[in-house]
């Protein structure tokens, strides 16, 4: 039996194989950690699935194979052995980690050429045809694209829809895509020519001292996702001061009565949640060519982890409880730290909660999370002196929590709804228990 | 290494074979006395005398009828049909006897037989004596097709045709008859089923076969100097077996492919081809694959008609400028 690199989640093409727990010759029984597995955004312990031996290991810790390569090989007992020959050598770390880093404008051919057939092809017999179909020849916005610029853009992960064609009636052409690629590489997109070469930057700083830190996948993804989504995605800003007294007192009382404490963002992600579904025009994400509105709020809550971050996923936030709700953003937050997350603890949702008020930080504009159509900026709760109904001035809690909105989807006043019911769910806080 | 005509190769390529094996005996209408129409078996009867190679009466059916059973029979015939298109007077023997014998006896009867066909136009011989019948022949399983553009090409594929245990089609050019070319001293032994790079490139591939290889080669200097583009020129030479390593290979180098061929249109070998390329290649393609062709009619005797109808060297250099800038 073959093991293959397991697909996790829809756009992870690879994964690299962190560490082996078994070596050939082991025995093993179903349910045996085989070996830990590393994509761009999770760790997560690779099982067998029966029982057997392990007869061959092609894929050696610290190397990265494509997902569906075979890993190694399990034999069950009274199974012939395997006759299974690796292609190729397994593709080394330096080769594998950075396609996209290195720019190639002579060498690319012979980096992405198809495999060449190894033994002579019987073609009026049989064909190869291709494994993987990489994106449709025209993209949602039109344009069309040639197959080997689909392939080089599905490898490099890049959008086409980001890419300026150049061929014939628009077609975008490998060219397009290489010119698009170096300028991702260097930190711009094709779209913002001028910017800064990797060799320009190295030159700005030469004589200083610096550490050069290679970019692992968690690293690749936020820079690509968070750029795509600032460049593509139409934002505005809506900013609200909200008085969170009440809440402070009511969270005080609920702490007395229980062993784990909840926090101030708890309320905030159930208000938030409730919110989005008393506004269910502006529960929704963009799809390209339609709207997906949701009848329940799943709400990403952004976790700051070693190296980065990850947004995993409270699911229908609006029906469940603040502890509820506490327990399981603790529990998620601590697999994300030991990057144990799964793609479905962080895949989907229609907003986010991004909190930078426990570093004192008093107000902040969030990059929307796409395909979300909006995510709430939350900053410090601070005394500060407001006005009372008698006219004279008091102290009160202030947070001032600011909506960034995807304007495909949420209008101004759809928006400023949204936060006018997150505002007084909050500041009224005995709602959110219900 | 000696220079020698592409006609001169062929009547080397059978005495090599008939030196060295006398069961290799060779026919045809006016190969012996005459030393060929095309003059391309010039001293053969001479060299090997009248047992072993006869001329025939003006009867293809006959010429093939007696190759098939001579082959069956022990000896390794190479036969001659002077015009390519008389083919179709002895199609049943190239459709349903040569290709099928070994595979309906199951091996008890072999048929290792070559058959010799003048092909193509540019000689203005007319409509029925200028086609290019490579898929006439190229679409029955069992049998073998190779067409060699250059003399050191006829010598070598000769042999290998002829030292071959099936049938093989051998598709000469009538008018690459009187071109020139090196060819080494001593026994030349090549392999069927093996296309040649002629010319290293970059920027497109084009597939060219027997006459059409000149020209795309001419076409790809006239690119290269005048507009920059670099063109990888390859010699298809066996389309059965067909050499696809070579053919992807240098697609997944260009990104780009041009078929060069003499045949009309519809079905000609490059279709094969490019259809073999969208399956196995898709993602290596950079652009359209473009057939450059004959149209799809009867070959005209006029001289400016011919050269206006056959695939020409400014004809490729302007359809791979167009394809490759626009």
């Amino acid at each position: 039996m073959e093991i293959l690199m397991p697909q996790l989640g829809e756009t992870v093409t690879e994964g690299k194989i962190v560490g082996w727990h078994r070596k050939v010759g082991d025995k093993v029984e179903a349910g045996d950690v085989l070996f830990e597995l590393e994509t761009d955004k999770v760790t997560m312990d690779v099982p067998a699935t029966l029982a057997g031996e392990i007869t061959g290991i092609f894929v050696n810790e610290g190397d990265i194979a494509p997902v569906g390569a075979v890993v190694a090989i399990l034999t069950q007992e009274g199974e012939a052995p395997s006759t299974y020959v690796p292609p190729t050598a397994a593709p080394s770390p330096a080769t594998a980690t950075q396609p996209v880093a290195v720019p190639s404008p002579a060498a690319a051919p012979a980096t992405v050429s198809t495999p060449s057939p190894s033994a002579p092809l019987d073609p009026y017999n049989s064909v190869r045809t291709p494994e993987r179909i990489f994106a449709p020849a025209r993209t949602a916005t039109g344009r069309h694209a040639t197959p080997l610029a689909r392939r080089l853009a599905g490898l490099a992960e890049l959008d086409l829809a980001r890419v300026t064609g150049t061929g014939p009636h628009g077609r975008i052409v490998a060219q397009d895509v290489r010119d698009a690629e170096r300028g991702q590489a260097s930190g711009t997109a094709s779209a913002m020519p001028g910017g800064a070469s990797r060799e320009q930057v190295l030159a700005l700083y030469k004589g200083t001292d610096f550490t050069e830190i290679p970019l692992d996948g968690m690293r690749k993804t936020i820079a690509r996702r968070l750029q795509e989504s600032k460049q593509t995605v139409p934002h505005f800003y809506l900013v609200a001061d909200v008085n969170i007294d009440a809440m402070l007192a009511l969270r005080q009382e609920i702490n007395l009565a229980l062993p784990e404490k909840v926090s101030v963002n708890d309320f905030v992600v159930k208000a938030f949640a409730m919110a989005l579904v008393r506004t269910p025009a502006a529960n929704a994400v963009w799809a390209s060519d339609r709207i997906l509105q949701f009848q329940h709020a799943d709400v990403g809550v952004a976790v700051a982890i070693d190296g980065g971050l990850i947004t995993p996923v409270i699911r229908q936030a609006n029906t469940k409880g603040i502890a509820a709700i506490s327990s399981e953003i603790r529990e998620l937050a601590e697999r994300a730290r030991n990057r144990k997350l799964l793609p479905q603890d962080y895949q989907g949702g229609s907003a986010s909660v991004s909190n930078l008020g426990m570093y004192g930080v008093r107000e902040f504009s969030a990059i929307i999370n796409p395909p979300h159509a909006t995510i709430l900026a939350v900053g410090a709760g601070m005394r500060r002196p407001i006005e009372a109904p008698d006219g004279s001035v008091r102290f009160a809690t202030m947070m001032t929590v600011t909506l960034s909105c995807d304007h495909r989807v949420v209008d101004g006043a759809l928006g400023a709804s949204l936060m006018a019911d997150f505002k007084k769910l909050l500041e009224q806080p005995l709602a959110t228990l219900l | 290494m000696a220079q020698l005509t592409y006609r001169d190769a062929v009547a080397r390529g059978i005495a090599q074979e008939m030196a060295r094996d006398e069961d290799v005996v060779f026919l045809g209408e006016d190969i012996a006395k005459a030393g060929g129409v095309f003059k391309a078996t010039v001293g053969l009867l001479e060299q090997f005398g009248p047992l072993r190679v006869r001329d025939t009466p003006i009867s293809e059916q006959a010429i093939l009828g007696a190759a098939m059973g001579a082959a069956m029979t022990g000896l390794k015939p190479i036969a001659e049909i002077m015009f390519a298109d008389f083919i179709a007077v002895c199609y049943d023997y190239i459709a349903n006897e040569f290709p099928k014998s070994r595979y309906m006896t199951n091996g008890q009867v072999k048929c290792p037989l070559v058959v010799r066909v003048g092909n193509g136009g540019g000689a203005r011989f007319g409509a029925q004596h200028s086609q290019s019948i490579e898929n006439w022949v190229m679409q029955f399983p069992g049998l073998k097709v190779v067409a060699p553009s250059s003399p050191v090409d006829i010598v070598g594929l000769m042999a290998a045709a002829v030292r071959d245990p099936d049938p093989v089609i051998f598709i000469e050019h009538k008018s690459l008859y009187a071109t020139t070319g090196e060819v080494p001293d001593g026994e030349i032994v090549d392999t069927l089923g093996t296309a040649k790079i002629l010319r290293t490139g970059s920027d497109c591939t084009l597939i060219a076969l027997g006459m059409m290889v000149p020209r795309a080669l001419a076409a790809a200097e006239r690119l290269q100097a005048e507009e920059g583009i670099s063109c990888e020129v390859v010699d298809v030479r066996s389309l059965v077996p067909l050499d696809t390593q070579t053919i992807l290979g240098s697609v997944a180098r260009t990104h780009r492919v041009f078929t060069i061929e003499e045949n009309p249109r519809v079905l000609g070998w490059g279709a094969e081809i490019v259809s073999i390329i969208a399956d196995e290649a898709f993602y290596d393609l950079d652009g359209p694959p473009v057939r450059i062709t004959t149209p799809n009619i009867p070959l005209p005797a006029s001289d400016i008609l011919e050269d206006l109808a056959i695939p020409s060297v400014g004809r490729i250099f302007e359809t791979v400028l167009r394809s490759m800038r626009s």
